[in-house]
């Protein structure tokens, strides 16, 4: 950590003022936050963010339904399936589109596959937050696998494009079931090898054990949702409880921590893993032949109206505001992004914690800047 | 969708006169679709707040209650601890500009009844004020400093309106319909 700035504010009480960021390998992108030290307790975190804001949502405006989804797929761009798929549907929803079942079944398989893949990124990541250095090269090599399936299904290793309004853009490559299964295989043997690499070693349990636990009662007042919200006891997954698409078709369940601190919000992940795979084993032998694609014209003009639906996407739920006036283009797109209210609540978590962890704590947030500044 | 009182169209409650030279292509209005739990919280948020100045409404799938700017703290404060309505969570706060009014939108849901609501406030264009809900749901403080940076909505009573997603020192607000964009030319 670098010391930019030492200061003896007024208040004598305050120590020290650390600036981490926005250039910091450990801040998960361009982010800054300034700590207020007293000794070596953090006081106060400020944090700062903006520093990718693009204007996602105003540039959304200017663009028609079909080309809106490739900004989405730059929003949170390690998950962008899940993305994708909370535009489509909102205007699907809007336009009262019957998406055939096929669609749904290929989408379902591909964002459960996306969140393995951003939890493999995490697991990777957090490790190395914490210390270790060898899960990193786990996680990166699990993820890559399906990421290669991507490629041959999207022709994009991210920022796929794929979803459409209405359904998918192509037809599964026909080594598509053959190779899912085998990746499916390997994932299961993989998060097993990862679980007992890291999950129970003593060191990495000193670093996030008991390390700034959130309480069911602030998660909900700061709008923390996903993985974090479900890891102080609160059982609440938009999958199941708003279902969309066709996950009431699946039997999963839903992992639940119980003190909020930094390995449950870990271990949370490794068991949404296991479920997705499950998620992915019944999609994948209940998926039938038919259309990947809505009866629709070709150029998406919702009615007049607006829809606000959410989705559970790996870190949380994704909401999307669409407001639409009839015209070919939305009058406006507000995201509510997960990462962003998470975010939010770090200023109360790392109140009072040593300074040491405050790595540890924004990497257990599996924030991605991206999707916190639009 | 009819444009009856209670149901007015989210593109403008003024009715503009209608230019009869241009023929505006006709525009259809989304379908409400309101299931049994949200016909119910329509009718107890009715009762509840038959004291109130509340204008109910149906947006697509979810109820929505139009009410006056000064109001909202107030009312979102007992929509929280109402233990029939109990909503303890806010999903998002949205600003969209009707150049006319700017609207914010209070997208709620409560965990423990499951239901969700949409509470609106219309705001006027040149200066639009609205007081904060930051103590009523503190992840709205981020949610209004966005609103203010991008829309220029006064929240009154925000701990911290300083620039969020914009740098220090940026002007206007990018938001806005007004605010120019794609006005670069392709290189």
């Amino acid at each position: 950590m670098k010391v930019t700035q030492t200061t003896r504010a007024a208040d004598s009480s305050v120590d020290m003022m650390i600036n981490m960021g926005p250039q910091h390998p450990s801040t998960h992108g361009v982010f800054r936050l300034v700590l207020q030290l007293e000794g070596e307790r953090i006081v106060h975190a400020e944090p700062h963010i903006g520093y990718l804001h693009r204007g996602s949502e105003k540039l959304c405006e200017g663009e028609s339904y079909a080309q809106v989804i490739t900004l989405f797929d730059r929003m949170d761009y390690v998950a962008n399936l899940n993305s994708e798929l909370a535009f489509c549907m909102a205007v699907e929803k809007l336009m009262g589109i019957e998406v055939p079942d096929r669609a749904w079944y290929i989408r379902t398989i591909l964002c459960e596959l996306n969140r393995v893949a951003s939890h493999m990124l995490f697991y990777g990541v957090f490790g190395m937050d914490a210390g270790a250095m060898t899960p990193i090269l786990y996680g990166f090599r699990e993820r890559e696998k399906i990421q290669s399936l991507f490629e041959s299904v999207t022709g994009a290793r991210m920022m796929h494009n794929y979803f459409r309004i209405g359904g998918v853009k192509e037809e599964l490559p026909t080594d598509f079931p053959a190779r899912l299964a085998s990746i499916v295989e390997e994932l299961k043997r993989a998060i097993e090898e990862c679980d007992q690499l890291l999950t129970g070693n003593e060191a990495f349990l000193a670093r996030t054990r008991g390390i700034s636990p959130l309480s069911a009662e602030d998660a909900v007042d700061f709008g923390v949702t996903g993985p974090i919200l479900r890891s102080t006891g609160q059982i609440e997954d938009v999958r199941v409880s708003e279902p969309y698409g066709i996950y009431d078709r699946f039997d999963f369940g839903i992992p639940v921590g119980s003190t909020g601190d930094c390995w449950d919000r870990y271990y949370i992940r490794i068991e949404e893993m296991r479920q997705s795979l499950l998620i992915i084993e019944q999609a994948a032998s209940q998926m039938e032949a038919g259309d990947i694609q809505a009866k629709m014209r070709r150029i998406a003009r919702p009615p007049k109206g607006e829809v606000y639906v959410r989705s559970e996407t790996p870190r949380g739920d994704l909401g999307v505001f669409l407001v639409s006036d009839g015209g070919p283009k939305p009058y406006r797109v507000k995201v509510r992004t997960p990462s962003f209210s998470n975010l939010q609540a770090i200023q109360h978590m790392l109140r009072g914690a040593y300074v040491a962890d405050a790595v540890v704590v924004l990497g257990s947030l599996d924030i991605i800047l991206g999707e916190v500044d639009r | 969708m009819p444009e009856t009182p209670e149901n007015p169209p989210s593109g403008g409650t003024p009715a503009r006169p209608a230019t009869p030279k241009r023929r505006e292509p006709k525009v259809a209005l989304a379908p409400e679709a309101l299931d049994d739990a949200g016909t119910e919280l329509s009718s107890i948020v009715s009762d509840l707040f038959s004291d109130e100045n509340v204008e109910m409404g149906v947006e697509v799938d979810e109820v929505s209650v139009r009410i006056a700017p000064d109001r909202v703290p107030a009312i979102c404060a007992r929509m929280k601890n109402e233990p029939s309505l109990a909503f303890d969570y806010l999903r998002s706060v949205s600003v969209v500009d009707y150049v006319d009014r700017l609207e914010v939108n209070y997208h709620l849901f409560s965990y423990p009844k499951r239901h969700k609501l949409v509470i609106k406030a219309d705001l006027p264009a040149e200066a639009p004020v609205v007081p904060t809900v930051t103590g009523v749901w503190r992840t709205a403080n981020w949610f209004e400093r966005e609103g203010h940076d991008l829309f220029g909505v006064n929240f009154a009573g925000h701990p911290d309106l300083s620039p969020l997603l914009l740098y220090d020192g940026f002007e206007g607000h990018p938001g806005l319909k007004s605010y120019p964009f794609h006005d670069y030319d392709e290189w």
